[in-house]
């Protein structure tokens, strides 16, 4: 079973779309060129310190707000490794299926982990955190589909006969 | 010896009996205008720069908010609210969201006689009332609204006779390019250019304003209409009365003397990226355009509201064309609606904004994009003033602006 | 057992007799809206898959409306982008400078109850207004949608809230809304749809069951239904079919929760800074200073929004050093606004009018702030830094508490 071990940067409740990137980018031509103002609204100086791997643990309804796909996308260019929430607003979570990046709805981890410490991620089993282990549960399956397809595009790549 | 308007005005400001060009001048000025273009700066430099800051009278300020209107950054709405804070704590007239400074200072202070300092080039616009107005940076600015006074090197005046009248669907704005293509860019540099003649008496207040406000495209100092019957009516009906009339005497000295006949005007076209890059609309027209824009201190009051909307009404803004239609005062829009423009713009899709620069500034609204091309009856045509550095400005009338929205290409209203 | 009327869209969509929650469904779309925000990247992705055709050009709307008018170099990209997919896949409905892509879904007859709608912006759960289930979604499924025509969704579970009475004066759909999101929590309907019922709700017009299923998301549903009606049939300028009239929830299906409300009960509330399920009393709040107003947003820039704050500011000016920003929904809301009278009345109170479409909303142009500022405004969300900086301060309100709160220079609940 795949698993990783990361950073972790603890952000709070409510999360919203505009926090992870404000409107006034979105119509920069690149996620690039996006994911420098990537949470400018609660924590300017973050973008510039998340090293890829770094993971994300926050508490309720992250991603709220808008459609705005980008979000996920800058999450994921920003080198974040997964998100994981005590739960998420439901069009992020699609938008974050859609482009591969692994969310992980967890209920009691935010409340004990610190920002800085190290967590590791068993996928579809649980997170490990100072000798405690905190169990996570799987994906419905057509959601699993789209990520081993390696996300919509490719899916839809498949489906158009090309590779 | 005699003098022109614009030495009388100085004289008066100056109190002393007569002055020649060259001489300089300390003079009281009867009002200060500043815009959200500089009023932070100035108000930055009132805290930081000097010991013991004053105002010198505040009634004599007027605070206008008009270039980034309504505003599209925190920064623009900081150096916003820094310029409000100020003048509230001080009593400061202060406009905001009104329309451009210059179509309320006409509005609502502008009297004959009067020497006036505005933060903003096209200040000369005043001139149409007989006053003298000018251009001037905010440390000038300072020092005037500190001690309420500055000093003027007194310029020459350039004579300006208009004979005739303009023919049907040519407009003062043809004139004045006509004009400033003529005598170029730098043509009257630091000079005033004065206008007179039997045609100036066929042009309106409004009119004037077009003329004078695009003085300092051709470098003048200001320029100034004689404040006759017409002028004064204007100002009664705003319930206004002039400082002082003057005219020029009849042994007044010019610097040079030019005369159009207004009879043989025809619509011409400013292109890119100079204003005085003057050719009759006719050789411009077919290419295409991408936005059009009729507003500014230069062209959205209500006369050419009235023209764009005749021209529009029954008919459809091209497809690809964004048209700008931007009323120059909050006055002017309330008018427009009366009069029932405001519908026929909004019926023929064109994209109706509040009254501000809008456009002409190049920023917050209407800002247009790599390579695109914009028609517009603003003041200047520079390299990338409306946008993107690659972007291409014409200047033309509302007439012209508006057909070309129409047709999608630079056209004149009579190739409908 | 019966069904709640997002189960009888979708069981209907899919061609079978009956749907549950939890079900995961393929949904044939009826339609689909594009933004211009969004249209640079639809395209990206479209080309990416390897599509060629789209699956039905009639069903595709394409409105710019975030970046109208243009207020960077860069936005009329966006136009040029969308302008070249229209041309080369047949699109026929596109608006350039018409007003807020919600706004004229409805408004421009492209929905109609019953209809699967999505659409690239989070508040297209408008449309529930007119009783289609509308929900939005991000550009990589609607690249996805342009090709094929499908969509699967989750069939969700619904919350029904019940609202019998007669509101107070003063008081209007808005006032309903944030406080039904103050009661949810931001993330209290989460992946569940909200079913409206009701006296109060049957009595409302289109526009104002509009502001409450537009404010859905903000709750975190999926979508939000009201029962399409005779006043649905009127405005979307159809008769109701067999199919759209029996679009109700059954009284003997399952709910997940059911909410009852009396009207009489409501008060003007305020959503205060910086979450929309921050809910107070407008009452509490009184006195608070402000800088600026706004009035409009796909939330509440209508005609009877606009009204409503006419009627407060009538022969009243804006308050001095504040601002009155009112950008209208549609170039329609702008032209009966303008023959009734009521643009004339904003405008001679100090009214700032801007040509219809985001606006301030959606945090562009259309009066940015500055650290240390306070908004009044009408639209959906007050998120941290959504209107300029994050030190600015954000109120959200109906039209009539905000066009009072211009008045006065300060927050207060007397209309």
């Amino acid at each position: 079973m795949e698993q990783f071990t990361g950073r972790v940067w603890r952000l709070g409740d409510d999360i919203d779309t505009d926090i992870i990137i404000p409107t006034e980018y979105l119509a920069l031509k690149t996620i690039e060129e996006m994911k420098q103002y990537g949470f400018l609204p609660l924590r300017p100086e973050l973008a510039a310190q998340i090293r890829s791997g770094d993971m994300i643990v926050a508490g309720k309804n992250f991603g709220c707000g808008s459609s705005r796909e980008q979000a996920p996308e800058v999450i994921k260019a920003l080198g974040i490794r997964c998100v994981i929430a005590k739960s998420f607003a439901r069009i992020f979570f699609r938008n974050a299926i859609n482009n591969g990046l692994l969310l992980i709805e967890q209920p009691d981890l935010y409340d004990d982990v610190k920002e800085g410490d190290t967590i590791t991620v068993h996928v579809n089993q649980a997170v490990d955190y100072r000798e405690r282990q905190y169990p996570i549960t799987s994906l419905p399956e057509n959601l699993v589909e789209i990520i081993r397809a390696g996300g919509l595009v490719k899916a839809m790549r498949r489906r158009n006969g090309l590779a | 010896m005699g003098m022109t308007i614009a030495e009388k005005i100085i004289a008066r400001a100056a109190g002393v009996e007569s002055v020649r060009p060259g001489d300089i001048h300390t003079v009281n000025l009867d009002r200060m205008m500043s815009n959200d273009g500089t009023t932070h700066l100035t108000v930055d430099m009132y805290y930081n720069k000097l010991k013991h800051p004053r105002i010198a009278d505040t009634k004599k300020m007027v605070f206008i908010v008009d270039h980034n209107v309504p505003s599209d950054s925190a920064k623009t709405a900081g150096s916003q609210k820094k310029m409000r804070d100020f003048a509230r704590e001080h009593g400061i007239d202060f406009w905001e969201g009104k329309g451009v400074c210059h179509q309320i200072m006409m509005e609502h202070y502008v009297c004959p006689g009067e020497l006036i300092f505005g933060a903003d080039s096209h200040t000369c616009t005043y001139g149409a009332l007989g006053a003298f107005g000018t251009g001037v940076g905010c440390t000038d600015l300072l020092y005037g609204m500190v001690t309420g006074t500055s000093w003027v090197l007194v310029p020459e005046t350039v004579k300006f006779n208009l004979t005739g009248r303009l023919p049907q669907g040519v407009y003062p704005r043809d004139l004045m390019l006509t004009i400033i293509g003529e005598i170029g860019a730098n043509g009257v540099n630091y000079q005033v250019m004065e206008f007179g003649g039997d045609g100036a008496k066929t042009l309106s207040v409004n009119d004037r304003m077009v003329l004078c406000n695009l003085a300092v495209e051709a470098g003048a100092k200001t320029a100034l209409f004689e404040a006759d019957e017409i002028a004064l009516a204007y100002l009664r009906s705003r319930g206004r009365e002039p400082k002082a009339v003057f005219t020029s005497d009849p042994d007044a000295v010019y610097a040079r003397e030019y005369t159009f006949d207004l009879s043989r005007i025809v619509p011409v076209a400013a292109k890119p990226d100079f204003v005085d890059a003057v050719v009759p609309a006719s050789e411009v027209c077919g290419v295409p355009i991408d936005e059009a824009f009729l507003g500014s201190c230069n062209n959205g009051r209500i006369d050419e509201l009235r023209v764009g909307a005749a021209i529009l009404k029954g008919r459809k803004v091209a497809e690809h064309v964004r048209f700008l239609v931007v009323p120059a005062s909050q006055e002017i829009y309330l008018q427009a609606m009366e009069e029932g423009l405001i519908q026929i713009f909004m019926e023929s899709g064109a994209i109706v904004m509040n009254p501000n620069c809008s456009v002409c500034w190049g920023s917050c609204q209407g800002v247009i994009g790599e390579n695109e091309v914009l028609i517009s009856t603003g003041t200047r045509n520079f390299k990338g003033r409306a946008g993107h550095p690659s972007s291409k400005v014409y200047l033309g009338s509302a007439a012209t602006v508006t057909a070309s929205a129409i047709k999608g290409e630079i056209c004149t209203a009579d190739m409908l | 057992m019966g069904q709640t009327m997002i189960e009888k869209i979708i069981a209907h969509n899919i061609g079978v007799e009956s749907v549950k929650p939890g079900d995961i469904v393929t949904t044939k779309v009826d339609r689909v809206m594009l933004d211009d925000i969004m249209i640079p990247f639809i395209v990206d992705k479209f080309h990416e898959m390897g599509f060629t055709k789209v699956w039905d050009p009639d069903k595709v709307v394409l409105i710019y409306d975030h970046l109208v008018p243009a207020s960077q170099q860069d936005d009329t990209r966006h136009y040029r982008v969308g302008d070249a997919f229209v041309k080369e896949y047949g699109l026929t409905h596109v608006h350039r400078s018409d007003g807020i892509c919600h706004q004229l879904m409805t408004e421009a007859g492209y929905v109609k109850p019953g209809d699967v709608v999505f659409g690239t912006d989070s508040h297209t759960t408008t449309y529930g207004c007119v009783g289609a289930f509308s929900t939005g979604i991000g550009y990589t499924e609607m690249a996805a949608i342009l090709g094929t025509g499908n969509l699967w969704v989750k069939v969700p579970e619904t919350i029904r809230v019940e609202i019998e009475g007669t509101l107070p004066e003063g008081v209007m759909s808005k006032d309903i809304i944030l406080r039904l999101i103050g009661d949810l929590g931001a993330d209290g309907a989460t992946y569940r749809a909200l079913e409206f019922a009701g006296s109060t709700v049957d009595n409302m017009t289109v526009a104002s069951r509009m502001t409450m299923a537009n404010m859905a998301i903000e709750a975190g549903a999926k979508c939000a239904m009201f029962t399409p009606d005779e006043k649905t049939a009127e405005y979307c300028g159809i008769q109701l079919d067999d199919i759209q009239k029996g679009l109700k929830g059954d009284e003997d299906a399952g709910y997940f929760r059911t909410m009852r409300y009396q009207a009489e009960d409501f008060e003007p509330v305020m959503a205060c800074p910086s979450q929309v399920d921050k809910i107070r009393r407008a009452s509490e709040l009184e006195g608070i200073p402000i800088d600026q107003v706004f009035i409009g947003s796909c939330t509440n820039g209508r005609l009877e929004d606009l009204q409503a704050a006419a009627k407060v500011l009538a022969g009243k000016r804006v308050a001095p050093f504040v601002k009155l920003i009112v950008t209208p929904a549609s170039r329609k809301v702008y032209e009966e606004a303008l023959a009734c009278g009521t643009l004339q009345i904003l405008a001679k109170a100090g009214a700032i009018i801007t040509h219809p479409g985001c606006g301030l909303c959606c945090g562009r142009t259309g009066g940015i702030l500055c650290d240390g500022e306070r908004v009044v405004a009408t639209n959906n969300r007050n998120f941290l830094g959504r209107m300029g900086t994050s030190q600015v301060e954000i109120y959200l309100a109906s039209p009539a508490t905000a066009a009072a709160c211009a008045v006065a220079g300060k927050i207060t609940a007397n209309s």
